[in-house]
């Protein structure tokens, strides 16, 4: 018999809420968290619209000791993995000690951190290097600064296909469920904020250059121009079905189905490659299409990149046939935070009836037949979740969850 | 060139280490060890990191070895600074 | 219904001491050092100025002007790896449908190359804290997310299954090939490219191991500054390398008449949550990495022949691998040959997991066990047989390869000899 895994706890960071409630309320209200990025003097920039977290203070979620040999992305996850632990009301100390582990997802690592460091070492010389950097910029840091922090000694992993990551993280913590963990902390989140990594961002071409934060980040839009970056994620925690049960956990929803797939040749056009992933994921669920309430768009706000999301999901669900919304317009791309929220908020959506609305988005491009919800929020009876996540360089993820009642 | 103080010694040690309880350190108790202070390996790694660079010295790996406890911190440094090393 | 596993039917490396997994071969067996002073960059300020370097051609490596021109180093070794491992296994790749194949790359440090070069050059030298835009290249983005090697990786392969990288720090390379064996296994992909790759010879890597005084600092005799084991070691010696696997399903492995190196039998990860570089003496979260490993191959701890080590060449990693051998080992510790490719080729961080695994694969095949070179004055809390300096000729039917990282990743994976006949 299998294990099934579902999701009994939540932390999230994002830019319009710290903590789950502050930001559902938030996003459900259309409140966004979009404005100019305030981490440093970005006027320079063609780009200087961002998701920017501005009430985050880790000294009230973390020791100073692990404050100075961290990143901000850390920072974030180790505060939202507290929130989610607790929200979870997991008795870790029950667990048994092999099968408690952590599978995050990652995408620039630890930007800032890393930049002052090497800023040190070319200005003034390698004896300038602090004795963090070796465990602070690395893509691993956040996988094993949790494992630390909460004594988890399972398997531990780190996922890292850009935007995607964090369906793979999710999918990975379940392969974990299935096979020998009760509990895996997963989800992700990401510190894109800083001077260097936004001038990475910039040579991608993907940035929106739309000063106007209401009207910046316009998917499927007929004037859609790109999509902002934003800072922050959420934190999950995947446990197992019968152990969750065992113990009366509150059970936000199962992981259903999962796939992922690439395109070797991305470009204009459809996307067959998507269309497969999302299909693989229906029937790994054992779901048909028509049972799916919701679909949280991965929203790229790339002329090519919508026209193929938009495809797929006519191709395997019919024009207008499901509401799809991508309230990430609210935040920004979080990247490795990004397919995780995206996750909470469908969890979220589930639990209360009601689908988040696509902020600032006016008027769809030609030819798109997806029902985008704007506006007000819908309610909705919500069974049945699907989440797309597309990562820079042709990864793409599916990822479904059901409520279990 | 002045002495490295105590007093400096804090103000790194709050820097590098992030704990706390290296405000209340005095004379008396600059002999407990680093460890029993709260800092592993590698926070004494960034300790040695930090006096080098805002003292403009040079610790060998030697020195580093004999960072025990901010006692022995401080008058390694001052030997060194001393010596004009 | 069968259970499905994987197979290892193709074998790219670049490693240093030699291109290719012929010339990786011959190195190892040879028990020759490849260690040396650092000529990638100048290292003359660095407190450890030694390292395995890779004389890598990109040209020979069939890299054209353009991919040389855009893809970080770590990426021209996947792809080079992949390449040779394509080859090496003789699938017609064109005839597999796409969605069929996955991609799973390792790496622990990315693209970090091409991104410091990059920052000096739109930071005015590490001037300015708000770097010039306009200066950098096209490719950047590409540097900054290390996923862009394992999507050139796959674009050379023509995948559209599951595509990854794995970035768990030292344990990358293992955990890759472990993760694409699971792809295997439970059904998503019937071929997978699984490897690993770093690149992490420069400035910024470098200075962050000095300053924690992890590598070796004995600068005067880079020759033998890798001796894992040792009681005289004093640290790793920073690498670089790569080495990609092709995984296929068994049967149709079989089926079409593969050469089969060897089977993947077991993986099991854990972690020490205990310090991010500190290791405790014990071993326990390593052994319990093993025995799982060990569990899940359906093999006896005394079938295996031969012991891959971490065998980093710190002076705790070794005592705690010894520690971990002997906690899921029992007596057989004692009996095992274990032996550390580090010492020949260094660590190469999130790479070196994979060109182990390589390692392991070749010895299945040729049946020799590459030494421990530089073993001369032991360690009596390493009280191990680990094959010091000269190559040994052994009957190897199952092999163990351990790995550990920063973060306390511990991983372990067990190969076996293929069965059937070829």
């Amino acid at each position: 018999m299998t294990a099934r895994a579902a999701i009994t706890g939540m932390g999230i960071l994002a830019p319009n809420g710290i903590g789950h409630e502050a930001y559902w309320r938030a996003t459900l209200a259309g409140t966004g968290g979009i404005g100019e990025i305030t981490r440093f003097d970005a006027t320079q920039y063609p780009s200087r619209l961002a998701g920017v977290i501005h009430d985050f203070d880790p000294a009230s979620y973390l020791p100073s000791r692990l404050i100075v040999q961290t990143d901000l992305w850390s920072q974030f996850a180790l505060a939202a993995t507290a929130m989610a632990l607790d929200d979870a009301g997991v008795d870790l100390a029950s667990v048994p000690e092999f099968e408690f582990g952590v599978v995050t997802a990652s995408s620039s690592g630890g930007n800032e951190f890393g930049q002052r460091e090497i800023q040190k070492l070319w200005s003034r010389g390698p004896h300038f290097v602090g004795a963090y950097q070796s465990i602070a910029w690395f893509y691993a840091a956040t996988t094993g600064q949790i494992s630390i922090r909460h004594g988890a000694r399972g398997a531990c992993g780190v996922m890292v296909s850009e935007q995607a990551s964090g369906l793979d993280a999710l999918g990975q913590a379940r392969r974990a469920i299935r096979s020998e963990a009760r509990v895996v902390v997963s989800g992700g989140t990401e510190a894109p904020l800083s001077p260097y990594a936004l001038v990475c961002q910039l040579a991608s071409g993907r940035l929106s250059d739309s000063a106007d934060p209401e009207h910046c980040y316009l998917p499927f839009d007929a004037a859609a121009r790109g999509h902002v970056p934003g800072e922050g994620g959420a934190i999950l925690i995947v446990e197992d079905v019968a152990a969750a049960t065992a113990r009366e956990a509150r059970i936000y929803a199962e992981i259903a189905g999962y796939a992922a797939g690439f395109d070797p040749q991305p470009g204009g056009g459809h996307s067959p490659s998507l269309a497969r992933t999302i299909t693989l994921a229906l029937a790994d669920a054992g779901i048909p299409p028509q049972d799916v309430d919701v679909v949280f768009a991965d929203a790229a706000a790339v002329p090519w990149l919508d026209r193929s999301e938009a495809a797929a999901i006519e191709t395997v669900f019919g024009p207008h046939a499901v509401p799809v919304t991508a309230p990430k317009t609210m935040v920004g791309r979080l990247y490795a935070g990004g397919a995780p929220l995206d996750v909470a908020t469908a969890l979220l959506a589930i639990r209360d009836g009601v689908i988040p609305p696509t902020a600032g988005v006016g008027e769809l491009g030609d030819g798109y037949q997806i029902d985008l919800v704007r506006g007000d929020a819908r309610t909705a009876r919500l069974r049945t979740a699907l989440v797309i996540a597309r990562g820079f360089g042709g990864f793409n993820a599916a990822l479904l969850v059901r409520a279990t009642d | 060139m002045r002495a490295f103080t105590l007093d400096d010694l804090k103000g790194i040690m709050q820097r590098a280490g992030g704990i706390d309880g290296a405000s209340e350190l005095d004379v008396e108790s600059a002999d407990t060890s680093f460890y029993d202070l709260g800092y592993d390996s590698l926070a004494v790694l960034e300790i040695a990191a930090r006096i080098q660079e805002d003292f403009t010295v040079r610790l060998s790996d030697d020195m580093v070895e004999r960072l025990a406890s901010p006692s022995d911190a401080i008058s390694v440094v001052n030997e060194l600074l001393a010596g004009g090393a | 219904m069968r259970a499905r596993t994987a197979v290892i039917t193709g074998i790219g490396v670049t490693a240093p001491g030699g291109v290719g997994a012929k010339a990786f071969w011959d190195l190892l067996t040879a028990g020759r050092t490849a260690t040396r002073p650092i000529s990638l960059f100048d290292a003359s300020g660095f407190r450890s100025r030694i390292a395995a370097e890779c004389d890598f051609v990109a040209e020979h490596a069939g890299l054209s002007a353009t991919e040389q021109g855009r893809l970080d180093r770590v990426s021209q070794f996947a792809v080079a790896c992949t390449r040779e491992a394509m080859a090496d296994c003789a699938l017609d790749f064109g005839a597999s449908p796409p969605e069929r194949i996955g991609v799973v790359i390792g790496s622990a440090v990315g693209c970090t190359m091409r991104l410091e070069e990059q920052y000096v050059t739109v930071s005015g030298h590490g001037r300015d804290w708000l770097p010039d835009a306009g200066m950098g290249c096209p490719a950047l983005y590409e540097y900054l997310v290390p996923s862009s090697i394992a999507a050139e990786v796959a674009r050379r392969c023509g995948a559209a299954g599951p595509v990854s990288l794995i970035s768990t720090g030292c344990t990358s390379g293992l955990d890759s090939i472990g993760h694409g064996a699971q792809l295997i296994s439970e059904g998503s992909a019937d071929v997978v490219i699984a490897g690993a790759a770093d690149a992490p010879i420069s400035p910024i890597t470098s200075a962050c191991f000095d300053a924690i005084k992890a590598t070796s600092p004995n600068n005067d005799d880079p020759q033998h500054a890798s001796r894992p084991f040792d009681n005289r070691r004093d640290g790793f010696v920073l690498a670089e390398g790569a080495a990609v696997l092709v995984l296929e399903e068994a049967e149709s492995a079989r089926r079409r008449g593969a050469d089969i190196y060897g089977e993947i039998r077991g993986f099991a990860s854990r972690a020490n949550a205990f310090h991010m570089t500190g290791l405790r003496p014990d071993g326990r979260e390593m052994a319990e990495a093993i025995r799982v490993a060990i569990e899940r191959a359906r093999v006896n701890a005394d079938d295996i022949g031969y012991v891959n080590a971490h065998g980093s060449g710190t002076r705790q990693n070794d005592r705690h691998e010894t520690a971990a051998v002997k906690r899921s080992l029992g007596e057989h510790a004692y009996r095992v040959s274990v032996s550390s490719i580090k010492s020949m080729v260094g660590h190469s961080l999130g790479a070196i997991g994979a060109i182990e695994i390589a390692a392991c694969a070749l010895v299945l095949r040729h049946q020799v066990i590459p030494p421990t070179a530089n073993l001369e004055v032991p360690d009596p809390e390493c009280d191990l047989d680990y094959v010091p300096v000269t190559a040994r000729e052994l009957a190897v039917d199952v092999v163990l390869s351990v790995g550990s990282g920063f973060g306390g990743f511990q991983s372990a994976m067990i190969l076996t000899r293929p069965t059937a006949p070829r």
